[in-house]
């Protein structure tokens, strides 16, 4: 459309001067906001209050949505589950009756294991979540990977916090505000966690890429051991998750490791958990700088 | 007069006699609809990647493109603070760049002041692109080529979007000057 004759002044002195101020004030407002960037590059958490307000505000709405979004998705689940039912259903009892054995099994092992643990004197006490809660949204416009839950400080979440849904991993707490915490998801680019293989011991980093994949990095180069399937568990180094949780499938190998995709994809979760930091002392003492450290 | 011209009490806007456009309504629609477009990407999905078209900054470019004059020049400071709440890039981000986005599209339309909605669409995309790019890079994470290959599906979406974003702009600008009963 053409533009409006506003931006002709004319010989009117009081239309020149508004024009005028409205350069210049959208000029120190592209100034500020670039002072305001740099900023936050260099102390990121210095506007976290203000955000989780307005987080905190919005969250009875997102909570909202969210109940509507895993209620519409449930109900296209089971009509895609009556779609082939038959076939379906067979498949099933195969899987059920393998499933029987492999379970029968699993104690047998679990009994094992309980055995040895007391043999050497361990002992296994169940982690109880802080909060359990909502997963109510993400910033699914920007480049970085955050997400929202509905439980913040007053329900004792902290920042660092490991975040686990039913199936496994999804993050954890940067920011809290009072009744909503951001969180940043493994697939962030600035996420790093160290995993193993589920079924030995070998260890590696798995970092965010920002496309939805994780990277795992192999810690001891050499030949690649990895296989296509593989699964990825915690391994609780560094001190925030707990030894032992879901991570992530291999989908890619690669030179110094592979491509990984989320076990707990953030779209398919629903409810979260807010674990408790699993070694506090640990994880403190890594984020400690050398330098502090000496001084002391 | 009804009988030669059925139009002639009314125009666009609705029936002339005894209704009038509501202040309110002239000035909050512009302001509101883009505060509402930047919470919109916190609702639908909880995604892996990055999937929906910044909405706010869309629905900026919209209503300076579809309506020129009607968002002052210095808009891009208090809707961009408002977006950088929400947005999840780094705080100050979304105040720079609707700033200059504002400022480029002025300089732009003192060059080109007449255009067809193919320019707009053409100007839109290109200025869409750029923000992605730049919101890319000073992100505050490492930018790598795997995150860049991640915007495509974004960037297509928004320019794609910007026409039906233009419709529905026309649409609530027509709502936003309706004439209402008066006494």
């Amino acid at each position: 459309m053409a533009p409006t004759g506003q931006r002709r002044s004319g010989y009117s002195r009081r239309a020149q001067y508004n024009l005028f101020t409205g350069y210049i004030i959208a000029g120190i407002g592209a100034l500020i906001g670039a002072v305001l960037l740099l900023l936050s590059f260099f102390q990121p958490h210095l506007f976290g209050g203000l955000r989780g307000a307005a987080t905190d505000g919005v969250s009875p709405a997102t909570e909202t949505s969210a109940t509507v979004r895993t209620g519409s998705k449930s109900i296209w689940d089971s009509i895609s589950g009556y779609y082939r039912a038959g076939s379906k259903n067979a498949e099933l009892k195969r899987e059920m009756e393998i499933a029987r054995i492999r379970l029968a099994e699993a104690q047998a092992v679990e009994q094992e294991n309980l055995r040895l643990k007391a043999l050497l004197g361990l002992r296994e006490e169940d982690v109880e979540p802080v909060a359990v809660t909502r997963l109510v949204g993400s910033t699914a416009s920007s480049t970085r990977r955050f997400a929202y839950v509905g439980a913040g400080s007053d329900q004792g979440v902290e920042v660092g916090m490991p975040i686990r849904s039913p199936r496994g991993v999804v993050g954890r707490v940067l920011e809290t505000g009072s009744e909503s915490a951001r969180i940043l998801l493994l697939t962030d680019t600035e996420s790093v966690l160290p995993v193993r293989r589920a079924r030995d011991e070998v260890v590696a980093f798995a970092e965010g890429r920002g496309d939805g994949l994780l990277r795992i990095r192999l810690i001891n180069l050499g030949i690649n051991p990895l296989e296509k399937g593989d699964l990825f568990v915690t391994s609780g180094a560094g001190g925030y998750y707990r030894p032992g949780a879901a991570v992530a499938i291999l989908v890619e190998k690669t030179d110094d490791g592979g491509l990984a995709r989320m076990v707990s994809d953030p779209a398919a979760t629903d409810f979260v958990s807010i674990d408790p930091i699993f070694e506090p002392e640990a994880a403190l003492a890594v984020d400690t700088p050398t330098e502090t450290e000496l001084s002391d | 007069m009804e009988r030669i011209d059925p139009r002639a009490r009314s125009d666009a806007y609705g029936n002339r006699i005894n209704r009038s456009h509501s202040t309110f309504l002239a000035t909050v629609v512009p302001w509101g609809s883009i505060l509402l477009a930047s919470i919109l990407p916190l609702f639908p999905i909880a995604s892996a990647l990055p999937l929906l078209p910044p909405l706010g900054f869309l629905l900026l470019l919209g209503w300076r493109l579809v309506r020129p004059g009607l968002l002052p020049v210095w808009a891009g400071i208090p809707l961009g603070l408002f977006d950088d709440l929400f947005s999840g890039q780094p705080f100050g981000f979304a105040i720079m760049t609707w700033s200059l986005a504002l400022i480029g599209i002025e300089i732009l339309e003192g060059r080109l002041p007449w255009r067809a909605f193919w320019q707009d669409w053409f100007t839109a995309g290109i200025v869409v692109g750029v923000y992605l790019i730049v919101g890319w890079l000073l992100s505050g994470a490492t930018p790598n080529i795997h995150s860049l290959i991640a915007l495509v599906p974004q960037l297509v979406l928004s320019i794609l979007l910007f026409p039906i974003l233009s419709r529905i702009i026309a649409r609530l600008d027509r709502f936003r000057l309706h004439r209402w009963r008066t006494i």
